[in-house]
This record gives structure tokens, sequence and C-alpha cells, in this order.
């Protein structure tokens, strides 16, 4: 007894078993089914692209810590769930160098940079997409979409540039049960809806998100959607909007990024809310046909002060039985 | 019977299996007792018995000194042997009483029945009450006599009994509800009476059903008394989230219970009132669980106050391996002891031994800003941020996030994935916010 040697700590001295890694993981199990999916319809093609994505986030993160002289925090799963982000936002044409240059840019730039874990005000993975965008916009766009039923090199429009009836576009919009499915084009992992649904009730029965933020952020689409349909008002197609291009990819798995977006109650439905309104005027009215990642990364920056002015009501603070 | 809950909490691992039924068992009485003059929030007491005298079970040895505060008894016959400062489960050295038994319990001549309840007046209910010494025994050990002397401008109209018990491991009230049913709703009977207040509540984790049972049939068809059925959330036995439960009302910020016009104590709190109007025996023993995974034969004991809690552990057959932690309460809100040798004291409502494993502290990383604190945060505070605040020194900027109003029951640091501390931090802000407060005044 003499050599016991009892720790004295400041309590609670027990904890939730679940930690990081294990929500991280969780993440990554419910990006299966679209994963799947993604392979299913755009081929090996899909596959390389993630593997290409996962490694090099890995790898890039490893290195950074090493080089920083950080504990190497990578069996915390989260650059992997960057990294399957990342792939899941480019078109199965897309280079392989195109998801190195994607991966490298989200860990090095948009986490390491400003902090690492919990630290970028940014989603990562959405703010590589835009900078791909912007540095190769041939590779990322029209010319890269393919139509999943066709062959390999056909380039094709998506759901939402046919809805737009962008200029130079022609095709028949796919069938609901097709977009809903997912054998459309899109960047590999956001067609199916269904894939991204399942995944995103799996994050949300094992408590890794909350309802607020996909649900208003998607609710605010289908309202907006319909009020301002394309023959006027209340005439708009509401599920076109639901299922086509990232919006299920973008409510479920980027919106609610823990770093770069609210955590109060209230600030997470006024984030949404404002993911839903800009995704919304863009579809409708800007000059591109998908709003998603831009309204994502644009709230991002308002998470902060979203955050400060929408701290809860404290219990006690209003006289309850004044 | 109602049912009823607040916002937020958690849901640990409960761990009540150990000891839920086994039955009050009287420890071996101790051969010497360590009785400290702290063994209560407020001012500590002055010894009026030296080295040398000769005491009797149940005889004063500590006078309370000021308002806040309680006298302390002492718990066997015999010899005092010492005065001195000795170690005190908080971790620092405090003035005790140190009695050698003589094995004999001789009964101090003061301690006889105090009459029918139906014939002491509230103002004899309150000095019974505050000469024996009672105190929260649900931990908090907050002199019971000055709760029931509210000034007269706070209106209290609720006395709600204290039956939740929602830290994990203990058992102690749960047995007195099953066992002591009678003398629980005698208790509240009393207080009410004391209190001059007509309703009186008892509020109990649905996990109790015994217990429930007990303190219904014991309660009767009294309709002034109703029962709550509380579910099971930690910490719905918190004082201001079992208010809420049962009135709906809101204790103001910064304010007390009396405030939003309840009262509340502690099941065990209600019988030791009982025991010091029906019997005259002042707080001498209390019921405490033993338990934890490195404990042979865990087991709910009414000890004798100042027994060293090595000779609880070694009643219920020592350790079973080596202990990693001894934590003197539950495992959400006890505190850790380095030394086998504290005494038990009016507050110890359990000791909990954890193994090495599940004492080891895990390495905090960095916040990934999930907002699982504030979701299960029952006052609804931001605690990543006040502890952030808190860790960079920034003190200010956490009070205007409420620092303050953290009631420190630790659901926040229990669900943090990145293993923050988040508790620890947020006590530090509240003692750097309260020290300039008492530096401006």
């Amino acid at each position: 007894m003499s050599d016991m040697f009892l720790t004295a700590s400041s309590s609670p001295h027990v904890r939730s078993k679940e930690d990081v890694s294990i929500i991280m993981r969780d993440v990554v199990i419910a990006l299966l089914p679209a994963f799947i999916c993604s392979i299913y319809f755009f081929g090996m093609k899909a596959l390389t692209l993630t593997l290409v994505a996962v490694l090099v986030a890995v790898g890039t993160e490893a290195l950074i810590q090493k080089l920083m002289k950080k504990p190497i925090t990578i069996n915390d799963w989260s650059a992997v769930v960057t990294g399957v982000l990342l792939a899941f936002n480019l078109p199965a044409g897309a280079p392989w160098w195109i998801a190195l240059i994607g991966s490298v840019f989200a860990i090095a730039i948009v986490k390491h940079a400003f902090g690492g874990i919990g630290q970028n005000f940014m989603n990562p993975a959405l703010a590589a997409r835009a900078f791909l965008l912007a540095s190769w916009p041939t590779r990322m766009t029209a010319a890269a979409f393919t139509w999943p039923g066709g062959a390999d090199a056909v380039a094709t429009a998506t759901p939402l540039e046919l809805l737009k009836g962008a200029e130079g576009v022609v095709g028949e919009l796919p069938s609901i049960a097709s977009l809903f499915m997912g054998n459309v084009a899109g960047t590999i992992g956001e067609t199916s809806a269904l894939a991204l649904i399942i995944g995103g009730a799996y994050l949300l029965y094992r408590k890794v998100i909350t309802w607020r933020i996909p649900t208003i952020y998607i609710g605010t689409v289908a309202v907006l959607t319909f009020i301002f349909g394309q023959d006027g008002l209340f005439t708009g197609n509401v599920l076109y909007h639901l299922f086509a291009g990232g919006l299920m990819l973008g409510a479920f798995y980027m919106a609610t990024d823990y770093s770069s977006s609210p955590v109060t109650p209230r600030g997470q439905i006024i984030y949404a809310l404002g993911c839903g309104i800009i995704t919304s005027a863009i579809r409708l009215w800007g000059g591109y046909p998908e709003g998603v990642s831009y309204s994502i990364l644009l709230m991002n920056v308002a998470a902060p002060l979203i955050d400060k002015y929408t701290m809860p009501k404290i219990y006690g603070e209003v006289k309850a039985n004044a | 019977m109602k049912q009823a809950t607040f916002h937020g909490g958690i849901h640990p691992s409960y761990f009540k299996e150990f000891t839920s039924h086994k039955k009050l068992i009287q420890s071996n009485p101790p051969s010497q007792v360590i009785l400290p003059m702290q063994q209560h929030i407020g001012a500590p007491c002055e010894p009026i018995v030296k080295k040398g005298d000769v005491v009797k079970l149940g005889q004063k040895i500590g006078e309370p000194k000021g308002f806040v505060s309680a006298p302390i008894h002492a718990s066997v016959s015999g010899k005092v042997v010492a005065v001195e400062p000795r170690l005190h489960p908080d971790g620092r050295k405090v003035l005790s009483v140190v009695i050698e038994s003589d094995g004999l319990d001789t009964l101090h001549e003061d301690i006889k029945p105090q009459g029918n309840l139906e014939s002491l007046s509230p103002e004899k209910i309150r000095d019974i009450v505050g000469e024996a010494g009672v105190v929260g025994l649900g931990g908090a050990t907050f002199p019971t006599k000055v709760k029931l002397s509210p000034p007269p401008e706070k209106k209290i109209d609720a006395v709600i009994l204290n039956g939740a018990e929602c830290e994990p491991y203990l058992t102690a009230d749960h047995r007195i509800m099953v066992e002591r049913a009678e003398d629980v709703v005698y208790g509240l009977k009393a207080l009410l009476k004391a209190l001059d207040v007509q309703k009186g509540y008892i509020g109990i984790e649905d996990n109790k059903l015994d217990a429930i049972e007990a303190v219904k049939k014991a309660v009767g068809n009294d309709a002034n008394i109703e029962i709550y059925s509380l579910h099971t959330k930690y910490p719905q036995g918190a004082e201001k989230q079992l208010i809420y439960a049962v009135t709906g009302r809101e204790v103001p910020s910064g304010g007390l219970p009396m405030d939003a016009g309840a009262v509340v104590q502690n099941v065990g709190t209600a019988v030791a009132i009982a025991d010091a109007i029906k019997i005259g025996m002042p707080l001498v023993e209390r019921v405490v669980t033993v338990t934890g995974s490195v404990i042979k034969e865990p087991q709910n004991l009414l000890v004798r106050l100042g027994t060293p809690f090595k000779e609880i552990i070694d009643q219920c057959g020592g350790f079973a391996k080596n202990p990693g932690k001894l934590i003197m309460g539950g495992p959400m809100m006890g505190m850790a002891q380095f030394s086998i040798e504290v005494p038990v004291l009016k507050g110890t409502s359990g000791i909990l031994a954890l193994d090495e494993e599940e004492a080891n502290v895990p390495d905090p990383t960095p916040c990934i800003r999930c907002g699982k604190c504030v979701n299960v945060c029952p006052i609804n505070l931001l605690p990543l941020y006040i502890s952030a605040y808190s860790l960079n020194d920034a003190f200010d900027k956490a009070e205007e996030y409420h620092a303050l109003d953290c009631i420190e029951c630790g659901s926040c640091s229990f669900i943090c994935p990145s293993r923050r501390p988040l508790v620890p931090s947020i006590r530090v802000a509240k003692r750097e916010i309260l020290a300039k407060k008492r530096k401006a005044k």
C-alpha cells in the first residue's frame, strides 16, 4: 500500500469514450455510400481521384507536423475526411494531379497555415475546390464532367447547367429518379442524393451533427427555389434543386464542418439560412450554375461574427418568476 | 406522479449496480475518529474540548463561528487525544479534534427525543436542526439551518427534496429512500413546518423505481406532498436543474434558490432532521457508498463521521488491485484524494476507487469546435469560449460569457472529444473574476 500512487486531478473523473478520431471516423463511414456510388457511376477514375486526394492529404499533414515539430495527428482521421471531401468535389474527368494539388492546398494552406485542426476558418476541401476552380477552370467544369452512362471521354453538362439553360448547353434534363440515384453528370461525390442522405442520417444518428444546419439549409433552398420558379412565382422545380448539384453533399458534410461553422444553436440556424439564401440566389440569378460551395465559404467567414451575436440566453438570465 | 426534466445534460455510464441493491450496513465502530472543525460551507468551528478531555457520544465539540456554520459533535465516546491540524479531504490541513474511542458509545445526556412534530414551533424545529449540526448531505454541506431562515422578504412556497442522486456510482440516497422512506417524509414535513410552506415535492430519478415506490407508500394520501419521477440524466440533482424540473422556475443568475421561492434539501438531510427530532441525535454518522472497480466488496455503509477512509475501505475487503484514483463523492463532481488516511466528513456521500487505467488523465488536443459542450451545458453557456478566454488570461471576456454562472457540473468536460480541461479552466476564470470583484470593493 505504501507504493500506492493516487492521481489527484480535477473533476470530472470520468469521460465519454468518444474522441476526435471516433467522430472523424464516423464522418468517413457516412461518406462510404457516396464513395461506392461514385465508383459505380464514374468507375476507376473516381477511385483513383479519391485515393490520391486522401493519401496526399494525410501525407501533407504528417509532413507539415513533422517539419513544425508538432505531434503527428494523422490517426485522428481528420485529414482523411478532408481528402475524401475534396475528391468528391472533383469532376470525374479531372486529372490526378488536380487532386494532388487540391489536397496539398487544403491541408497546408487552409488548415495548417491557420493553426491546424479546429483553427481553419473555412472548410479546407471547399476552399481548395474554389482555388482549383479559379486556377484550372476548364479542367474543373463542363469539359471535365462526364455522363456516367456514356463513354468515359464524353463531356457533358450537369443538370443544373441544363436547368439554367446556359448558352451553348444542350441536352435533356435527366429524370428525378436518375438525379436521386446519382446517374447524372456532376462532381464524383455529389451526384447521388440517396447515398448522401443515408450517410447524413447516420451522422445525425451518431450525433456527429445536429439537425439544424442540414435541415434549415436544405429547407431554405427548397422554399426559395419553389417561390422563384422559372415560370413565375411558386412554380419552381423543388425536387430538381434539392437533388441536383452539391446541395446534399454541402448541407450534410461541408456546411456542418465544426471549425468553420457557428456553435450556438441560434447561430447555426442563421448560418444555415444564409447558406440557403446565397445558394438559391446564385442558382437562380447568378452567372454560375451552382452556388453551394461559395455560399458555404461566404458563411464560413461570417461564422465567428454570428457566434458572437447569438450567445444563448443562459439559465436564470431573465428573472423567470418575476 | 409527474415526469420532469431540464435542458442539456449527459448520460454517463452509471455503474450503480455495484451497490444499488445492497442494504445499509452499520460499519464497525472506529477506534479513533478525526473530526475536522470545517465540515460545511461557511465559517469553521472552534473546538470547545482540549486534549485529555473525556467526551460522550453526541457531545458538542465544535462551536460554530458565524451565521453560516454548523456545530460538530463527537461521533464516539472516549478521550480527546489531540486537537491539531490534520489532513482534510480538500487537501489542506485543518484544525481537528481526534478522539480515541472507549468502545462504549456512552450517550451524552442531552440526547433525548424532542417531542411531537405537531407540538414543535417552527423556531424550535430550526433550533433543533441547527443544534444537531445538520448540513446538506448531498455533498455541498450548506448548513441546513441557514436555508430554513430565509429573509422575510423572500417568499418560499416550495420545499423540494432531492432524491435524484444523478452522480454515477453513488447509491447512498437511493438506499436511504428505500429503507428509511418514512423518515424521509417525516423530515420533509418538519421542513415544511419550519418554513411555513404548504407544498412539498420529492424528486427521484426514474432509474430508482423501488425508491419511488417506497417513498410513495410513505407519503400515503398526503395531498401536500408530490412525487416527481425525474428523467435519468446528469446533472438532474443539481439544485437549479431540479427546481426547474419541478416548478418550471429559473433561479435568477447570481441568485439563490429562495429567489425562485424554493428550498432544496437532500433526502439524507431530511432523515438527519428526522433523527434530530425523534431521537435527539445530532449528525454523527452518515451513509457512504463505498464503490468502484477496485473495491473488493462495494457497500452502502453507515459510517461514523471522522472514520479514516482506510478503515472503511478495509471493511469492504480492501482493494482488489492497485487503485489509481480515490475520490470523495461521485466521479463527476467529487474530489480526488492523495491519501487514504483522510476522515469521512458530513459531505462524504461516497468513497470511489478507480483503477489505474480509469484514473489516467488524457492529454488534451486542440478544440475542434464541435459544439458538444454547448449542447450539454445545463446553463446554456458556451464552455469552449469561456475556457479559451480563461486559458489566455482574458478573464474579462470570460465574465462576459457568463463564467460565474457555471455550476461546475462537469458535463462539458465529460463530453469533450478533445479531452479539454473545460471545467478546471472555467474554475480558474471564476476565481480570478471573483478576486477582481473583491479587490474593486
